[in-house]
């Protein structure tokens, strides 16, 4: 379980984040709405432990254990992932290799990379010239072998193209334990699903992995302040019709 | 025409000749009289200490000779091992090569002025040996020729002249090293090295250098390569000298002849490396890479890179980046000169430190600070080089490994 306790964060002297309350429960999936520049992007990479994203006031808690100022890789360890929308290019290192960094038993990089359509990229730089698509594919590819508890998704849809829309989506379904349940299962359904583990939050503008991620709650963070808990689609299709402003006012 | 009397001449007056880059040496503080060694037979070479033998490996020299296509081991001033187990590659020490051949004057000082300074002219006057490596037209050779050039006695300047010939049609690969004995200090080494890459031959030579603390290394070579022909020249230094200065030189003179230079520096303190590359494109459809990766632990690093462009139709690229890891100077100095129209020429440059960003990157990937910066050097210094047989490729990554963890 991660929970966040009236968080506050600063970013270069500017107050980013306030007030933050957050409860992501094993097995549940949150959708986090928001225009650009409101601090879902801040809240993600504070979560993970960037070392610039100052916490001034509150507590973040996985697992039991206080991480408000844990580094990164105790938080990785601790079991929390990130697929980053524009993450940096490091030359040199293989995606191959970052799979072996990122997973911590052995596993077949190229069978995972055959599931997201990636073997041609494996011995290439990571990164280095990707699309948007492919970046996104990369970043899925080193959460997969990762395979963290908690997986924190910066707006995993952006860049990618209609058919690879479908592979994308599903594969976080996959890896979040949100696919659809299969029957014929020895164990019933309610009880596959109250088995499940993982926990995710997901950063989208554009709604369209609502479509493969049955996700259980949405919120909207506007102006470094979270509100509007609830339904993700209602909250999506308020925000459609009504914009940000008004989605945030009829509820606060 | 080959006249020993005007190289001679020529030498004699550049004796005094301070070279156009670098500190000046004293030559006349160091001994260059022989020392000689016995020979060593293929299975005596195995049996040399294993500290030694270490000192060899790290330079590319494998004394068991597998996975080699032929050795030349050269001890100080004398040739302690030369054979070539391919057919159609000739490996001679230049001396008796000289005396036995008349062919060899047709490339001996033909490509490096013997009066372009005090070394050169001091590798003329005082040569001690070197090699002829010669594969002949449309023999290939996947396995490397390689070669060594060791120092043991203490004081010694070393002077080396090597001719790398690659006829018409023939793919040569050959991996150097140079290293000096685990006890030994202060030297000299001077290497002449003259490379004729034919029409359609391919030449890959592969220089490792593992030096001691005051050593000073003057290496001079150029390439001349024909129509269609390809020189690949990839230089290795990771380990702490006093200073090294070279400016490799090559010509590409066919069409569509192709030259990549490939550099990889690790520099520690009170370490002066000036290290150069120079490609002159003189006809249509040729191509020029240099690329060259340096790391500064404290040492004064200097990368020159100049392309000359001199016909329509070239493509040539310079990319030069540097890492600052703690202390030191990285000087870039990039060259791009164009004198036609139709060139395609450009650079890259770049002097920095591992970046915050992605050392947070691997970190949120699970592995630490430590890691994560030896991982990311690791990975600047990996250059990506073309055109390699694959167990060439390999040795060159281990060497990289090996050296960069003591670098790191």
């Amino acid at each position: 379980m991660l929970i966040i306790e009236d968080l506050q964060v600063e970013l270069a002297g500017r107050m980013l984040l306030k007030d933050i309350d957050l409860e992501i429960r094993p097995g549940e999936t949150h959708i986090l709405f928001g225009p650009n520049g409101s601090g879902k992007t801040s809240l993600l990479m504070t979560i993970m432990g960037y070392p610039q994203y100052i916490v001034r006031k509150g507590k973040i808690t996985f697992k039991g254990t206080d991480i408000t100022h844990a580094p990164l890789n105790e938080r990785a360890a601790l079991g929390i992932g990130m697929s980053y929308q524009r993450p940096p290019t490091i030359n040199g290192l293989k995606t191959r290799q970052m799979i072996d960094i990122c997973a911590k038993t052995k596993v077949d990089a190229e069978e995972m990379a055959r599931s997201l359509n990636f073997e041609d990229f494996l011995d290439r730089d990571v990164n280095a010239g990707f699309s948007g698509g492919e970046i996104k594919r990369s970043e899925l590819l080193q959460l997969k072998a990762q395979d963290p508890d908690l997986m924190l998704f910066d707006e995993p849809e952006s860049g990618v193209d209609i058919e690879n829309m479908a592979l994308i989506g599903n594969t976080i379904a996959q890896i979040l334990q949100k696919e659809s349940p299969k029957a014929g299962n020895v164990k019933p359904i309610a009880l596959q699903w109250k088995e499940r583990t993982k926990m995710g939050l997901i950063i989208t503008h554009t709604g369209y992995i609502l479509d493969y991620v049955p996700a259980d709650k949405g919120q909207v963070l506007y102006d470094g302040v979270l509100a509007c808990a609830g339904n993700p689609r209602e909250i999506f299709g308020c925000i459609g019709q009504l914009g940000y402003e008004e989605c945030v006012k009829c509820t606060v | 025409m080959y006249s020993l009397e005007e190289l001679e001449q020529k030498a004699r007056q550049a004796v005094g000749k301070k070279a156009a880059f670098g500190d000046d040496v004293d030559l006349d503080s160091f001994d260059r009289s022989f020392v000689p060694h016995k020979y060593l037979a293929e299975e005596e070479i195995c049996a040399i200490p294993e500290e030694e033998q270490q000192r060899l490996i790290m330079s590319g020299l494998d004394v068991t000779d597998t996975g080699r296509g032929g050795t030349y081991f050269q001890k100080d001033t004398t040739v302690v091992h030369c054979h070539s187990d391919e057919e159609g590659i000739e490996v001679m020490p230049v001396t008796e090569a000289l005396k036995k051949h008349d062919w060899v004057r047709e490339y001996f000082w033909k490509l490096v002025p013997v009066d372009q300074d005090k070394y050169t002219a001091s590798a003329f006057l005082d040569l001690h040996d070197g090699y002829v490596i010669r594969a002949l037209p449309g023999s290939k050779s996947i396995y490397p020729i390689q070669a060594c050039l060791y120092l043991d006695k203490e004081n010694l300047q070393q002077n080396v002249h090597n001719l790398i010939i690659a006829e018409e049609g023939s793919e040569l690969h050959i991996i150097t090293g140079c290293a000096t004995s685990p006890h030994m200090k202060r030297g000299v080494h001077v290497g002449i090295s003259e490379f004729f890459v034919k029409k359609g031959a391919k030449l890959s030579f592969t220089m490792i250098h593992n030096w001691a603390e005051e050593m000073s290394v003057r290496p001079r070579s150029v390439a001349r390569v024909e129509e269609g022909g390809v020189f690949i020249n990839n230089y290795i230094c990771m380990k702490p000298v006093q200073s090294i200065q070279m400016y490799p030189t090559t010509h590409l003179v066919g069409d569509d002849a192709t030259a990549m230079f490939y550099s990889v520096i690790v520099g520690t303190p009170g370490s002066y490396l000036d290290i150069g590359g120079r490609i002159y494109l003189k006809n249509r459809g040729c191509r020029a890479e240099i690329v060259q990766r340096s790391i500064s632990n404290g040492a004064h690093i200097i990368n020159r890179g100049h392309l000359i462009g001199e016909a329509p139709d070239i493509k040539a690229h310079l990319e030069c980046k540097g890492l600052l890891l703690s202390g030191g100077i990285i000087d870039s100095i990039p060259q791009l000169e164009g004198h036609v129209e139709g060139v395609d020429m450009s650079h890259e440059a770049a002097v920095g430190k591992v970046a915050q960003e992605e050392i947070n990157y691997l970190m949120s990937r699970g592995i630490t600070e430590e890691e994560a910066t030896s991982t990311i050097v690791r990975g600047f210094l990996s250059v990506d080089i073309k055109g390699l047989p694959a167990p060439l490729k390999q040795e060159i990554d281990r060497a990289i490994d090996r050296s960069n963890k003591d670098a790191v």
